[in-house]
């Protein structure tokens, strides 16, 4: 009985949330939908700052991250303009060693940095040319020169130990 | 009611500014980590933390201006 008199002094619109969100008065309806519209771009908010804290830790997780040196050719090997695929810093990873000179060496990653397809060393333009969508690198640094990537492909540090050519590092992120 | 209305008109308005404002930041920040850039990652999170902290008071707001009718 007193939780009936309780109810009955409850105001009507404060009595359940139902009415207050399938409110039968078109004035009353408007405020509702303006309400659930704010609180949804609030929750969109919060997605953009949770992308954000996401990325702050994934910063951190990997800010020491350390590559192994391993020999990736012989000075010999390539001959000039020539291109050598090799896996690094572990096996998912194809990368390009282009030697460029006489004793000039340049090694990226593979895979582009628009959608990931695996780019190709064209010797007529001295470019790294993505096929998917004609995106296209330079092998002097990476730099997108046309096309829809806007990063520059990631580069892979090379050292020389007398004749062989060692991947020490990269420079960038990969892709996926 | 009408002024009720304008105010969750205007609050809407205001943050559907911020949330440009941080979907610009978020794609900034993810473009400069993408490319091996870390560094901003911290004051990107610091600023869209802030950004939700608006947002947050602006539906606290519009939450309390609705209530009210």
């Amino acid at each position: 009985m007193a939780r009936l008199g309780s109810k009955a002094s409850t105001p009507r619109d404060q009595e359940s949330l139902w009415r207050d969100e399938f409110s039968v008065f078109q004035e009353r309806e408007r405020f509702v939908s303006r309400r659930q519209l704010i609180k949804f771009l609030t929750l969109t908010s919060l997605g953009m700052f949770a992308g954000n804290l996401w990325i702050l830790v994934k910063s951190w997780l990997h800010r020491d991250e350390s590559y192994p040196r391993v020999t990736i050719a012989r000075a010999g090997d390539i001959p000039l303009g020539g291109v050598k695929l090799f896996r690094y810093p572990n096996a998912n990873e194809q990368c390009l060693l282009i030697r460029t000179g006489e004793n000039d060496y340049a090694a990226y990653s593979q895979k582009c940095t628009h959608l990931s397809c695996a780019v190709y060393y064209s010797r007529e333009d001295n470019q790294l040319i993505c096929p998917c969508h004609n995106g296209r690198f330079s092998v002097r640094d990476g730099a997108v020169i046309q096309g829809p990537p806007t990063r520059a492909l990631p580069h892979v540090v090379l050292e020389r130990a007398g004749n062989e050519i060692i991947a020490a590092g990269i420079s960038g992120k990969l892709e996926g | 009611m009408r002024r009720r209305t304008t105010a969750l008109d205007g609050t809407a308005a205001l943050i559907v500014l911020l949330l440009i404002v941080q979907v610009w930041l978020l794609s900034a920040t993810l473009d400069a980590y993408l490319a091996g850039h870390s560094d901003a990652a911290l004051p990107g999170a610091i600023c869209s933390g802030l950004i939700f902290a608006a947002t947050a008071g602006l539906y606290w707001f519009a939450y309390h201006i609705d209530r009210r009718r």
